[in-house]
């Protein structure tokens, strides 16, 4: 049966279609992670609309070759410009600008490569070893684990990055109350739709990203007061000088990087940012040569670069098994999979196997691919940094419009995009995040589902959720992790008075 | 545009009362305790708590902050222009897409935002329409997407 299945998705990738689309979709990451001010979630959020017309599989292939490389080619500003690409750079983007300087940008680029490949195959691997295991005992949930798993979702998201936790719990009530719109609930009334036709069914997930991360973050250029960045002009060496021997001395950062990153993705709500921040500053804490960090010190990089892509993988098995995605990468995806009627969740595993061996094997054709076409975008990495973003953003601006067109043949959608454009780049300049904002609209219907029928199922009474074994335990760890801080506070204030 | 946490907060008081009030008119399902207004009124009870404690931080904040900080994007006129282009250029789409058609409208679009963009005047006709027209062909023809002809439709192809 197994091997019968895997045949099966070795037909459904090795399709010269497919093929095709991977190696579209890898050009069009490289290119995008490759410009600062283009994010991998961007590159995504552009993609889905084009997604929107393939089958599952390509579609599926797209996003994931697509984010794997942006994340990798967003070290490549980051250490010739100083400018991280894309955001789960930006923890070395010091680091490998100093190695630059000393004349060693192709073993910076090269360790960022080689060791984002193999970050990927590692969370790759887990992926694969631990899912169908996941999806089994995830089968015996009903709608109380479910709901406190929704919930342990968000809690993480929450808890994401740098701002403020009251901003982001802010925001992402209000994307768990557009998820309410429209009239997708269980009672099926017409909730919060003015009287708009449009809104009916809810607000579109597709021209919603493509407001939130294309359109807020081409406005947040044209309002970017920065001068243009200066290219260090310096030729680039072979970037595999030296990989072996960097492989051999940092093989235990390689598999802590690896391995926190697999973690830190499977953990919903925090992605490749996180990962990348977190191992970085778990390389310096372990390294024999601390004090080499911030030099131009290529050790961080291995251990970050491998973290953050390996974060990617990671953030799928939560989003295969349970449908609940673990970044702004894997919401956007999971969007796509209810789209194509592949509907996340452990059902799939027993309904469609063929297709989620196939995302594992285009997850590690991607990763083999990035080596070669990683060292092409180096190649003409000065070319690529030297388009001119003034003649790319109106470009890019059409594109959000047709393809959020496209997705009803309506201009409502093109309405949607100005709106949620707006809206979060006047969020993001108040510091609110937009991140929850997405896992709360992505999760609201799940939730709301789960929640109203465990209620009906108890009879109203609240107690239920914490009475089955596996709920208890889940919704202990949500107050756990949602009461931190309040935690860290009180200690903080016990301790105060003692030491002064 | 940077507002005080105060004003931010009050504003998003305003919106959870505004929910809370229209959620309790939503009928009651006969026979069971929860009803449609349930889910979004937990979620607006709990944004109003977020938001009086940000209205708190606000008000502590508030000695050391002004009301409203202007962003150093709106004092420069280039800009605020091009922002102001880009809301407008999509205003514009939107309102004027069927009539006067993709084409013309996409045209428009791109290179008035060149040209707010200060690419070389000499490069901004060529790269519009050449860029209208491979996208055009890429979802019209590729990917069937009916994109409107408006007064174009005569000689549509």
């Amino acid at each position: 049966m197994t091997t019968a299945v895997l045949l099966q998705a070795f037909w459904l990738v090795f399709d010269p279609y497919v093929l095709l689309v991977i190696l579209c979709s890898a050009i069009f990451g490289l290119f995008v992670g490759a410009i600062p001010g283009l994010s991998a979630t961007m590159a995504t959020a552009l993609l889905v609309p084009i997604t929107f017309f393939m089958p599952p599989v390509p579609a599926i292939a797209a996003i994931v070759t697509a984010t794997a490389m942006a994340i990798f080619s967003g070290d490549i500003p980051g250490a010739l410009l100083r400018i991280p690409g894309t955001p789960a750079s930006a923890a070395y983007t010091d680091e490998a600008y100093q190695m630059t300087l000393k004349g060693q940008a192709e073993i910076a680029l090269g360790a960022g490569l080689v060791f984002s490949a193999i970050g990927g195959l590692f969370g790759t691997l887990v992926m694969i070893l631990f899912s169908p295991g996941l999806a089994e005992i995830a089968l015996k949930f009903s709608s109380f684990e479910y709901f406190w798993l929704v919930v342990l979702g968000l809690a993480g998201a929450v808890f994401i990055g740098n701002a403020s936790v009251l901003k982001a719990c802010i925001s992402l009530l209000l994307g768990l109350l557009i998820a309410c719109i429209g009239l997708e609930n269980p009672a099926a009334l017409p909730r919060f739709t003015f009287g708009m036709n449009e809104l009916m069914s809810g607000v579109e997930l597709i021209p919603m990203m493509v407001g939130m991360f294309a359109v807020s973050e081409l406005l947040r250029y044209i309002t970017n007061l920065d001068p243009p960045p200066m290219i260090v002009n310096k030729e680039i060496g072979n970037i595999f000088t030296g990989m072996w021997d960097l492989l051999k001395k940092y093989r235990w950062p390689l598999v802590r990087g690896s391995a926190l990153g697999t973690i830190i993705g499977i953990q919903p709500g925090s992605g490749a940012d996180m990962a990348s921040w977190l191992s970085y500053a778990m390389s310096k804490k372990f390294s024999k040569e601390p004090e080499k960090f911030g030099t131009g010190h290529v050790e961080g990089i291995v251990e970050s670069g491998a973290a953050n892509n390996s974060s990617l993988a990671g953030a799928w098995i939560p989003a295969i098994v349970f449908g609940i995605p673990g970044d702004s990468i894997t919401a956007i995806a999971i969007g796509v999979l209810y789209l194509k009627n592949m509907n996340p969740g452990p059902m799939i595993f027993v309904n469609n196997p063929e297709n989620i061996y196939a995302i594992f094997l285009v997850f590690i054709l991607a990763n083999i691919i990035m080596v070669p076409l990683g060292w092409l975008t180096v190649k003409v990495s000065t070319k690529i940094l030297r388009v001119p973003r003034n003649i790319l953003m109106p470009i890019i601006l059409l594109f959000c419009i047709v393809g959020s067109f496209s997705i009803n043949n309506s201009v409502w959608g093109v309405t949607l995009i100005l709106f949620f454009g707006l809206v979060s780049f006047l969020l993001e300049e108040n510091g609110f995040p937009v991140a929850p904002a997405i896992l709360g609209v992505v999760l609201g219907t799940m939730m709301e589902e789960n929640f109203v029928t465990s209620m009906i199922k108890s009879d109203g009474d609240p107690l239920v959720f914490f009475t089955r074994p596996i709920a208890m335990w889940l919704a202990l760890s949500t107050f756990v992790i949602l009461l931190w801080p309040v935690f860290t506070w009180a200690w903080d204030k016990w301790r105060q008075p003692k030491i002064a | 545009m940077k507002f005080n946490d105060t004003i931010m907060g009050a504003a998003l008081l305003a919106l959870a009362l505004a929910i809370l009030q229209a959620v309790m008119q939503y009928p009651v399902i006969p026979g069971q305790n929860i009803g449609p207004g349930a889910f979004p009124g937990l979620l607006a009870v709990l944004l109003a708590v977020c938001a009086v404690l940000l209205i708190i931080k606000g008000l502590k904040s508030r000695p050391h902050e002004a009301w409203l900080e202007i962003g150093g994007w709106v004092k420069s006129w280039v800009h605020l222009r091009n922002f102001l282009i880009t809301i407008a250029g999509l205003v514009f789409y939107i309102y004027l897409s069927d009539r006067l058609g993709f084409l013309i409208c996409a045209t428009l679009l791109i290179g008035v935002m060149m040209w707010a963009l200060e690419v070389r005047t000499k490069l901004i006709m060529p790269i519009a329409v050449i860029t209208t027209l491979v996208i055009h062909f890429i979802f019209y023809k590729g990917l069937r997407v009916p994109l409107p002809w408006g007064i174009l439709s005569p000689v549509q192809w």
